[in-house]
């Protein structure tokens, strides 16, 4: 079994982590795959220097991304025991989970219920629910 | 009183307190300076607008439309046959999504046509249609057209020659093309071409897309608020753009990049909406500019004289063929520079076909241009077409949409205003990569630029420097001279990528990663 654990760096995406986790060791024989996708549209509007730089910036997102939030995570399941690996993604945080889970032929995509507050997460929030209602696998939103 | 201004600005600008005498001082001062620049650049002025030996053409606007016309013949119509291709691109269908994060098609597009959509779309149109009648609308048009294949050809070469570095950053536009392909080409002489092109590009951003623009939108403030010292909107200019290129204030370029599609938009809507409201008379209003393109419906220098306005207008408007937009549109990460061409030929189609021509249709329809009952001809007032209240330039597109929109000058004036100056940031990175390229990638080669150049939004603004004027729109012409030579000798190398690439994008090769 694959499943997709969709990270947001909060402590709802923690639980998620956590669930995931679970599943997997009840399961057995299971893949866990972290995603973290970073809010991006192609359609947004910058300045000219803004373009010249965004290679460098996508470069220096990711990397801050896997340092932060996906390398700790996939630490402690390896250190459980785990079969996982991470990716970090720039676009539309459902649209992404969902077309990650298809290439990738996951079962599952776990992700935390938006609830911390604040307007960040509100978006999230709203990512989760696109989610739910658009997925083309299963999802699971962790309280 | 302009010239007073000067004066008070200088006085602030050094700390001491304007008194009567110094600024009078100051003001003969400038006038001196005004002078001198006017003898020494004068010729140069002169040489670039100079019109062809008997007509009243200017040979510059004839250079760029047959530049049009050879890419346009040299690529096959390519940007009819590619159109739809090109808005499939924007709309990111072969976007990889693994390049996601990084510049798409649309946001290189969006980028490029806010530093070309302006004053001339809105008051530029007014002076074509002012002077060469409703017939300067279908020339306008055509070059328009024409000049998609302009844009295509030096945007792919944008993208082709960029400098990448090793921290990521890209570096492009013509300066780069003309000393690489000519390199590569082994033929002579294109560093010296790069290093001019790079000159006129620096003295184009100072003027057209700078003073010229800090000026205008003093001119629309203050034409609400009253009469006031330009150098206060000068220097509020001047802090924004210095927060925008040197503080890397991100979110006030924000949110005029966000704010400036929108009233483009709007631009169009409320155009379109006087249309609809009219719909009864625009098969007049189309038969007005049929008609007037090939007889001048009794304008000045009579179809010659429309179709002058109309070529210079869409040139001076998409500057398709000056370089600018090539520099725009090299920030894009493609595998294929091709696609990046066919993107940028949607600019002219936007800037002067769409945008463009609903201004010519609104003042057309406004009924603000006076026409003889018994002819049907339009009356003239001087080398004008006289019209109902006089009006001339903005004021004549302002009062065109206000007289179906009443309070649409409002929002018209604070378009102006948005749009100088997302074009001033625009033309000050065009400036800056020009700069960088005579002395070099770094930081402090930069910021002396970019100092530069937040001062000449305080004199653009605060002066009414005709001549100043007159060399920097001439200087940005003068980057179509270098710039059109480039593209003549590159054009073998855009031909060979596009060939390639169709037959790629025939075969099923490069495919539509959305359904």
């Amino acid at each position: 079994m694959k499943l997709i654990i969709g990270l947001d760096g909060h402590g709802s995406g923690e639980r998620a982590l956590k669930f995931g986790q679970n599943l997997a060791s009840v399961t057995g024989n299971c893949e866990l795959l972290i995603v973290y996708v970073i809010e991006w549209s192609p359609f947004s509007f910058q300045t000219p220097e803004e373009n010249a730089e965004r290679h460098k910036r996508r470069e220096e997102e990711i990397a801050l991304a896997m340092e932060r939030v996906v390398a700790p995570a996939l630490e402690s399941l390896k250190k459980a025991g785990m079969n996982a690996r991470g990716m970090v993604r720039h676009g539309n945080v459902a649209d992404t989970l969902n077309a990650v889970a298809s290439d990738e032929k996951a079962d599952q995509i776990i992700v935390g219920r938006a609830s911390e507050g604040g307007i960040a997460s509100r978006i999230f929030g709203s990512a989760t629910a696109n989610l739910v209602m658009h997925a083309d696998v299963p999802v699971t939103v962790v309280a | 009183m302009k010239r007073f201004n000067l004066g008070a600005m200088f006085a602030l600008l050094m700390g001491v307190i304007s008194t009567p005498a110094l600024a009078q001082e100051a003001e003969s001062l400038d006038a001196k300076v005004n002078a001198i620049f006017a003898t020494i650049t004068g010729p140069f002025v002169s040489l670039i607008f100079a019109p062809i030996p008997g007509t009243s053409f200017p040979w510059i606007v004839m250079w760029l439309v047959i530049a049009a016309t050879v890419f346009t013949l040299y690529f096959g119509f390519v940007q009819f046959r590619y159109f739809k291709h090109s808005i499939e691109l924007v709309k990111g269908d072969y976007a990889d999504p693994n390049d996601a994060g990084e510049v798409s098609h649309f946001q290189a597009l969006a980028t490029a046509l806010s530093g070309t959509v302006g004053l001339g779309n809105i008051a530029g149109v007014a002076v074509a249609v002012g002077i060469g009648g409703p017939g300067a609308t279908f020339w306008m048009i055509l070059a328009g057209l024409m000049g998609m294949a302009s844009k295509f050809t030096e945007c792919t070469l944008g993208v082709k020659y960029r400098n990448e570095y090793a921290d990521g950053t890209v570096s492009g536009g013509p300066m780069y093309y003309i000393s690489k392909g000519f390199a590569e080409k082994g033929l002579p002489g294109g560093k010296i071409l790069a290093v001019l092109f790079a000159i006129f590009c620096i003295l184009g951003a100072l003027g057209g897309g700078n003073m010229f623009q800090a000026n205008q939108a003093h001119a629309q403030i203050s034409g609400i608020l009253g009469d006031y010292p330009g150098w206060i909107t000068g220097l509020i200019f001047a802090a924004v753009v210095f927060a925008v290129i040197v503080g890397g204030v991100k979110s006030i370029a924000r949110v005029t990049e966000k704010v400036v599609p929108f009233m483009g938009i709007l631009y169009v809507a409320a155009a379109v909406i006087i249309l609809a409201v009219n719909y009864d008379n625009i098969g007049w209003a189309f038969g007005q500019i049929f008609e007037g393109a090939f007889t001048g419906l009794g304008i000045a220098g009579g179809f010659v004289g429309a179709l002058i306005q109309g070529f210079k207008r869409a040139a001076f408007s998409n500057e398709a063929g000056v370089g600018s937009a090539a520099i725009a549109h090299s920030a894009v990460r493609t595998k294929e520079p091709i696609t990046e061409g066919f993107v940028s030929l949607l600019e002219p189609f936007i800037d002067t076909v769409v945008i463009c021509t609903m201004t010519a249709l609104v003042i057309t329809i406004s009924g603000q241009l006076i026409s003889d009952p018994a002819t049907g001809n339009y009356m003239l007032n001087g080398n004008h077409i006289a019209t109902v209240d006089g009006n001339t330039g903005v004021a004549l597109t302002s009062a065109a949409f206000g007289s179906a929109v009443s309070w649409f000058p409002y929002v018209l004036a604070i378009a102006v205003i948005l749009f100088a100056f997302s074009t001033m940031i625009s033309w000050s990175y065009y400036g800056l990569k020009s700069w960088t390229y005579l002395f070099g990638e770094g930081k402090t080669a930069e910021l002396v630029f970019k100092l530069i150049f937040c001062v000449f939004v305080v004199i653009g603004a605060a002066a009414n420097l005709g001549p100043v004027i007159d060399f920097s729109d001439a200087a940005i012409f003068a980057m179509a001279v270098v710039n059109i030579i480039g593209l003549y000798f590159l054009m073998g190398v855009v031909k060979n990528e596009m060939t390639s690439y169709v037959e790629r994008l025939k075969s099923g090769e490069i495919k539509k990663f959305k359904k």
